[in-house]
């Protein structure tokens, strides 16, 4: 296997968070490899470690024991200067509740990581207004997240995490908060974004309108990584995954 | 390519200006929350400066005065007693729990706006300069109407006591003094009310500010 392709591995994570007295392992050893330009979903029921999972992909969160590597780079040995970086240059985060920053406008929220990214402003509104109209929002520019729906929302935030072209852009239960339609649009959006961009997608969700699009389905249970899936080997009919949601 | 794709760098900023514009923006945002902080400002810091105005009322209406004045003063306390120091003090005690209270309230309510920053890749001295940046306009707004309420409330009312006198022999330039004083009184009680908050709203991983739920 080629180790170069690997823009996500993860080696024996485990997570155990201590409530008191009470030790919950919430990752019980995951082994995963993911390479440029994937689209995967990380499916399992909630309580099963998904969120755990991506926290720790993000460097959001520090693994308890095991290592996890973004572009065979170690987060553990990253400091706070270099996860800052990495956050805000090779990963877009996606959130089930979008978390836009509420005092700002669409446009002034696709801005902000260019704004950290040292981007000058002229740059960071051009680059901004071409990512809003890439999610159909370009009519929308200064409104704030309250002025918008929910899926408007999501797509202000899918251009958020596409600002500082990232390597990876991590979505937790990005549908989690919108209506079939809508959800189902915002998985359109970002399957055409990661053939468009190349980008990388890695999707945890618990949404079957998810397993049609993703070339790879990890199925996570009790904190370990059940099964895997390649997307030829799923035979499901979309209208009656539809249906059951 | 690879190699160049690995590299992972350190170079992360927040310009003063944007800084500035956001922690405005979100003092703005929340205008009645921000008027309650600022209220509490204004009010200690009127306090504070009723007393060092009323002293030098006094003190100019002691010196150039007329007789007549000078002996119905002659019976009252001028000088700035330990029971007034001990008033302002305490005044200005319970403007920096004030203060740190409702900062930390608008910090416990933006854990999820933090989080969402240091995703983004924020560094901690980024939240740092918001809370701050906000405090300090709020110090300033409150000190300064502050003192304009405190100083103008003892000049009206020793006009009323004392007639136009008080005017005459008002020592205006120690009473400018005295203001520029309780000015950076106030702003620094600001800015050390909102330093525990702002550092614990610094300190958080993305995560657990994530997860909480306000």
């Amino acid at each position: 296997m080629d180790i170069e392709e690997n823009v996500v591995r993860s080696k024996d994570v485990k997570k155990v968070f201590t409530m008191g007295k009470i030790s919950l392992e919430a990752l019980k050893g995951i082994n995963i490899e993911i390479k440029r330009g994937e689209y995967i979903s990380i499916m399992g029921p909630s309580g099963s470690g998904k969120s755990t999972l991506f926290n720790m992909i993000g460097g959001l969160d520090k693994p308890t024991e095991g290592k996890v590597y973004i572009d065979e780079v170690d987060v553990a040995q990253l400091d706070a200067y270099e996860l800052a970086w990495l956050r805000c240059r090779k990963i877009g985060y996606i959130f089930q509740t979008f978390n836009l920053i509420p005092v700002m406008t669409a446009l002034e929220n696709v801005t902000l990581p260019m704004v950290f990214a040292g981007m000058s402003t002229d740059d960071s509104m051009d680059k901004g207004v071409e990512l809003l109209n890439t999610v159909g929002l370009g009519d929308r520019l200064q409104h704030k997240p309250l002025e918008l729906s929910g899926g408007q929302q999501q797509r202000v935030a899918v251009a958020r995490a596409l600002a500082n072209d990232p390597a990876i852009v991590l979505a937790d239960e990005p549908t989690g908060n919108l209506d079939l339609k809508t959800g189902k649009e915002i998985i359109v959006l970002l399957r055409r974004l990661n053939k468009e961009k190349g980008v990388t997608i890695i999707s945890a969700t618990h949404d079957l309108k998810m397993l049609d699009v993703s070339d790879r389905i990890f199925w996570i249970r009790d904190g370990k990584i059940e099964r895997v899936e390649e997307r030829a080997g799923i035979k499901l009919e979309v209208g009656t995954v539809e249906g059951e949601e | 390519m690879a190699d160049e794709r690995r590299k992972v760098e350190r170079q992360i900023v927040l310009p003063l200006s944007k800084a500035v514009e956001i922690s405005f923006k979100s003092l703005r945002i929340r205008f009645w929350r921000s008027l309650i902080t600022t209220s509490g400002i204004i009010l200690g810091i009127a306090f504070l400066m009723s007393i060092f105005t009323n002293n030098l009322v006094h003190e100019g209406l002691l010196e150039e005065g007329t007789l007549e004045i000078k002996v119905r003063l002659q019976g009252e306390e001028v000088e700035f007693s330990a029971r007034q120091i001990w008033l302002v003090s305490l005044s200005l005690l319970v403007c920096v729990v004030g203060i740190t209270n409702a900062m930390l309230m608008s910090v416990t309510e933006r854990y999820r706006e933090i989080g969402t920053m240091k995703c983004l890749g924020a560094l901690d001295s980024f939240i740092w300069k918001l809370f701050l940046l906000e405090s300090l306009f709020q110090g300033l707004v409150g000190s300064i109407l502050g003192v304009i309420v405190g100083g103008g409330f003892v000049i009206l009312a020793g006009l009323l006591r004392y007639g136009g006198q008080v005017i005459s022999t008002f020592p205006v330039l120690p009473f400018l003094g005295y203001a520029l004083a309780v000015l950076a009184i106030g702003v620094v009680i600001s800015i050390i009310g909102s330093l525990f908050p702002a550092s614990q709203a610094a300190r958080m991983v993305p995560a657990e500010a994530m997860r909480t739920e306000v």
